[in-house]
């Protein structure tokens, strides 16, 4: 299986971090690191679900190969922004540490013989901010898959817009949200995986315009941060609030799903029909 | 307290003054007109002063100005206006003014966001931050439109959509994708106007159509300044400078391409001349629509995807520098609750 340039990559940022050993955020307790990626980022000692990164992600799912689209889509600054740092620095710092060169990996592969359009995204670049740079990968994403008549599968993992590219990070709602759209109406289909954590503008963008919706267990999704809705109402929200849990009670998604058992519910929802395009009824529109 | 209110003050003493001189003149007869005519000499002054050069922080406030026209005044000025209620399942968010309109004989679907414009009105209205049940009756509205041949006009005006428990068990994700997504999918034209703030997703909500018009001192942003300050200064005493840095008023919105026409307010703001403001704005949306009403479906589909399609990587990477209007930029206090990003 050729290694495309992506993952190269991440093996860099990997050799680079000496530390064996990781403290788990939901216990407290050292993990070692050969561990943890045995177990799909799972703590072995408390079964605290660790952010996964891109690369992994797709490992774990892909059966083989993956072409990658988008790649060569790089940010700009078009608002010239500039905080605590100027946003180009934050941007090549979250290069260097994630091995990543923006907040989501496009592309094509095969999941349990299932030709698919697959995107992930991660958290652990810019907070897996939406930005110009996710929302063209995304809509060329959709676009690519329309071509191809294939279904698609995005996994989101986002803080929401990017503030530091402003309204251009909103219109990104406005981007994709089209393109999910022109591809469903020539009959496909589009599964979206919601995993920690999916909030803000990607929540209310493409999250929740699947046909399906899948989220991972425990993973928090919601549209209002939970620390702006605290400060709204001025009183503690109830750990569970915002859960995938939570939300499946509330009629929100259709599933929870562990990590482990992700990749073969997967498989059996392409197997249900999902894999394979309608013809398109009325006006050319499937609803 | 809103600074541009502040500013105004002394602007209405002026105007205070100069009608009451104007009614001694000719009351008792006296000529008064030379110290008239230099009140008002010196109002106009003033009034070029504080309003000829706003700062982003300034435009904000004049964006939420308390006696700013709200969307249900706009919604008066139409020749014909039946409302329409409910989301079918739940509720009726006073928040969302909808239904069946005419604008200079022409048939519409209008929707707005409406703010209060007392403490009473804005409790009933919820600030104006619409509920998962308002994206619900909007998107019910625009896919009748669809059916009916209606066009869409839609009147932006929030903070953002609600940040609260119940918006969030009732799905707030969901209502507001689905609306993005039923303006995807319509076949009608839509035109949307920016009457006040645009807040993130809750404005875009109704505001993804196929022209976006600005008033003057509307703004669109991202989120919230005191939001933005909150995050990435940590401090939310700072939202005059995310004001600045988020380039949210309707110029730098043109200047990116995301709005398609800025629609001038009187000297001192749309309130300042209601009647005028009102006017422009229905007679921009008529001319839009007059022009998108020559598109055939696909055209207009066609247009609407590559108008948003453009707004990446590639053509915002190589956009001119924008530059920030060289206004005053001083911390005038922070207003109101921040709404997600």
């Amino acid at each position: 299986m050729p290694m495309p340039d992506w993952l190269h990559l991440r093996k860099n940022a990997q050799a680079g971090d000496a530390a064996q050993w990781t403290k788990c955020s939901g216990c407290g307790e050292l993990v070692y690191k050969p561990d943890l990626k045995a177990s799909h980022d799972i703590c072995p000692k408390c079964g605290h679900y660790f952010r996964m990164h891109a690369a992994d992600r797709l490992s774990m799912l892909l059966d083989g190969d993956f072409i990658e689209v988008g790649g060569e889509i790089e940010p700009g600054d078009p608002l010239q922004w500039v905080d605590k740092r100027p946003y180009p620095e934050k941007l090549a710092s979250d290069r260097k540490k994630s091995g990543l060169s923006e907040a989501v990996v496009a592309g094509f592969g095969a999941i349990g013989g299932f030709a698919v359009g697959i995107a992930v995204m991660d958290f652990h670049f810019r907070g897996g901010t939406m930005g110009t740079v996710v929302g063209d990968r995304v809509s060329l994403l959709f676009e690519s898959a329309r071509e191809r008549k294939v279904p698609a599968i995005i996994f989101t993992a986002s803080g929401g817009a990017r503030m530091e590219e402003g309204v251009l990070a909103l219109m990104q709602l406005a981007k994709t949200t089209n393109a999910v759209e022109r591809f469903r109406r020539d009959g496909l289909s589009y599964i979206s995986v919601l995993t920690d954590p999916t909030t803000g503008g990607v929540s209310a963008s493409f999250a929740f315009q699947a046909d399906v919706i899948v989220a991972e267990a425990h993973a928090a999704i919601g549209f209002a941060g939970r620390r702006v809705i605290e400060q709204t109402i001025r009183q503690k929200l109830p750990e569970n609030f915002q859960r995938a849990e939570f939300l499946l009670e509330h009629g929100a998604i259709d599933m929870v799903v562990e990590r482990p058992t992700l990749r073969e519910t997967l498989v059996r929802l392409l197997d249900y029909g999902i894999a394979s395009p309608r013809s398109a009824s009325r006006n050319g529109a499937v609803s | 307290m809103n600074p541009i209110v502040d500013r105004e003050k002394g602007l209405l003493e002026l105007e205070r003054r100069i009608t009451e001189l104007k009614g001694l003149s000719s009351s008792q007869n006296v000529d008064l007109s030379s110290q008239i005519a230099a009140l008002e000499a010196e109002y106009a002054k003033i009034q070029r002063e504080i309003f000829g050069t706003l700062s982003p922080w300034h435009r904000v406030n004049m964006a939420r100005h308390p006696k700013r026209p709200t969307a249900a005044e706009y919604v008066a000025k139409l020749d014909q206006f039946d409302e329409l209620h409910g989301d079918r399942h739940f509720r009726d968010d006073p928040a969302v003014i909808a239904g069946f309109a005419k604008l200079r004989s022409r048939r519409i679907m209008v929707v707005g966001q409406q703010r209060g414009r007392d403490t009473k009105e804005n409790l009933r209205v919820n600030f104006g931050m619409v509920k998962p049940e308002g994206y619900r009756k909007i998107r019910r509205l625009f896919e009748l439109a669809s059916r009916l041949g209606l066009p869409i006009v839609a009147l932006v005006d929030t903070k953002g959509a609600d940040p609260g428990i119940d918006s969030e068990e009732h799905a707030q994700s969901e209502a507001i994708a689905a609306c993005l997504y039923a303006l995807a999918e319509s076949t009608v034209p839509s035109v949307s106007v920016v009457i006040g703030e645009g807040g993130s997703g809750g404005a875009l909500a109704l505001g993804m159509t196929d022209r976006i018009l600005m008033l003057e001192h509307s703004i669109y942003s991202v989120a919230g300044p005191e939001a933005a300050a909150a995050i990435l200064f940590a401090d939310a005493t700072k939202a005059p400078e995310a004001a600045a840095s988020l380039r949210l008023t309707s110029e730098d919105l043109y200047r990116f391409g995301i709005a398609d026409e800025v629609i001038a307010e009187p000297l001192g703001g749309a309130h300042r001349d209601r009647d005028v403001t009102i006017d422009r704005v229905l007679s921009a949306v008529d001319r839009q629509l007059s022009e998108l009403g020559a598109r055939t479906t696909e055209q207009l589909q066609e247009e609407r995807y590559s108008k948003y399609r453009r707004i990446g990587a590639l053509n915002t990477n190589k956009m001119p520098s924008v530059v920030t209007p060289s206004g005053p930029s001083t911390s005038l206090g922070v207003n109101s609750v921040e709404g997600p990003r």
